[in-house]
């Protein structure tokens, strides 16, 4: 048998199965089932061999082999812009955009999951290498999981308060408080959102979720996500159904008009708690020294 | 036409009652003068669905399509 067999099997293993657990379908149906799936994991198992083989070739003082390792990295950068292409394509088919900001952060984490698989397995190796099989395989699993913990992302739970209220109407202005966001012209349609609609408040902690919670990209990711978890009333050519987010100016506080399928408060607010901040939308202005003396 | 005209948030179309055409006049949307209230409703109503716009009211009986 081939002189490294065990610790390349033990290694590539590592690496696929933590890529595989990655894998996992949840309401936004991304990666799609079965076809998209067995594209990423094939290139979960790419990424595991070529993490698998770096250390054996570099005991074998082979280290011309290690150019092969740029060459997968170059393949997982293709991944991202693989991913962004065909959802940007199908980004006409949704009733409600996901944003490009969101289309990015979900693009880079599946080029950032095909590294986790081979540092998962290039970590077993080494550890396989200086000690024994069963120490490697229990690192195996501290490796992995200590980097998926790494690659969480916040949730808007983490950063802002959400409220449920209701819509304030003033002739044909609607909005929530004293933020006007849409004008209804169309009296079924007031009808409609007078019955059925909501107000959201998200409410910033502090000054990074204010900066946070006004980016554009994050907005739609909020409303894209709240639109798929509680459901909307809304086709094509019903413009006057979208459901719209915008800032109050004095707090930073988010609100958002929307008529949903399912107007159960108590979930509409735990639906968006779970929405993640998108890693492009991040600001810290509290980070800086003038951010955190202006603030006070 | 103007230079950087979009289909997008422009006035479309303006619907408003007859007794109104001395505030609502030239321009470049077609303007729909209506006898009622109901013919107001219906006719902003069909145009804003076939334009995949929406209707907007600014008071006083007036409303305008726009396509956002």
């Amino acid at each position: 048998m081939y002189k490294y067999g065990e610790m390349f099997i033990v290694s590539f293993f590592s690496g696929f199965i933590a890529r595989a657990l990655m894998l996992r379908i949840d309401y936004r149906q991304f990666p799609s089932f079965p076809q998209s799936y067995l594209i990423h994991l094939s290139m979960g198992f790419i990424a595991s061999v070529l993490g698998s083989l770096a250390l054996p070739v570099l005991l074998e003082e082979e280290f011309i082999a290690i150019t092969f390792i740029t060459i997968g990295a170059q393949h997982f950068r293709e991944i991202r812009s693989l991913e962004r292409d065909s959802m940007e394509k199908l980004e006409e088919t949704e009733l409600i955009n996901k944003g490009s900001a969101y289309i990015e952060g979900i693009a880079k984490l599946f080029e950032a999951r095909n590294y986790m698989a081979l540092f998962t397995s290039l970590g077993t190796s080494i550890f396989y290498y200086f000690t024994n099989l069963e120490i490697s395989i229990i690192s195996a699993i501290i490796i992995g999981y200590m980097l998926h913990i790494m690659m969480k992302g916040p949730h808007i739970s983490d950063i802002a308060d959400v409220e449920i209220t209701a819509l304030t109407i003033r002739g044909y202005n609607i909005g929530v408080d004293d933020v006007i966001i849409m004008n209804v012209g169309e009296k079924a349609a007031w009808e409609k959102w007078k019955s059925e609609g909501i107000g959201i408040k998200i409410i910033p902690k502090d000054e990074n979720a204010r900066a946070t919670l006004a980016n554009l990209g994050q907005r739609q990711a909020i409303i894209h996500d709240l639109a798929i978890l509680m459901g909307v009333k809304l086709d094509k050519g019903m413009e006057q159904f979208t459901p719209l987010a915008r800032l109050e100016l004095d707090y930073g506080i988010l609100n958002i008009i929307i008529i949903p399928q399912e107007p159960d408060n108590e979930f509409i607010k735990e639906a968006i708690k779970k929405i993640p901040v998108l890693e492009s939308s991040q600001k810290k202005p509290l980070k800086s020294i003038m951010g955190k003396k202006a603030a006070d | 036409m103007l230079k950087n005209y979009s289909e997008t948030n422009s006035i479309l179309a303006v619907i408003t009652k007859k007794e109104n055409h001395d505030i609502v006049f030239g321009g470049g949307a077609p303007i729909f003068l209506v006898e009622n209230n109901q013919r107001l409703e219906e006719l902003s109503m069909l145009i804003a669905r076939i334009t995949l716009g929406m209707v907007h009211d600014l008071g006083n009986n007036i409303k305008i399509i726009v396509k956002h």
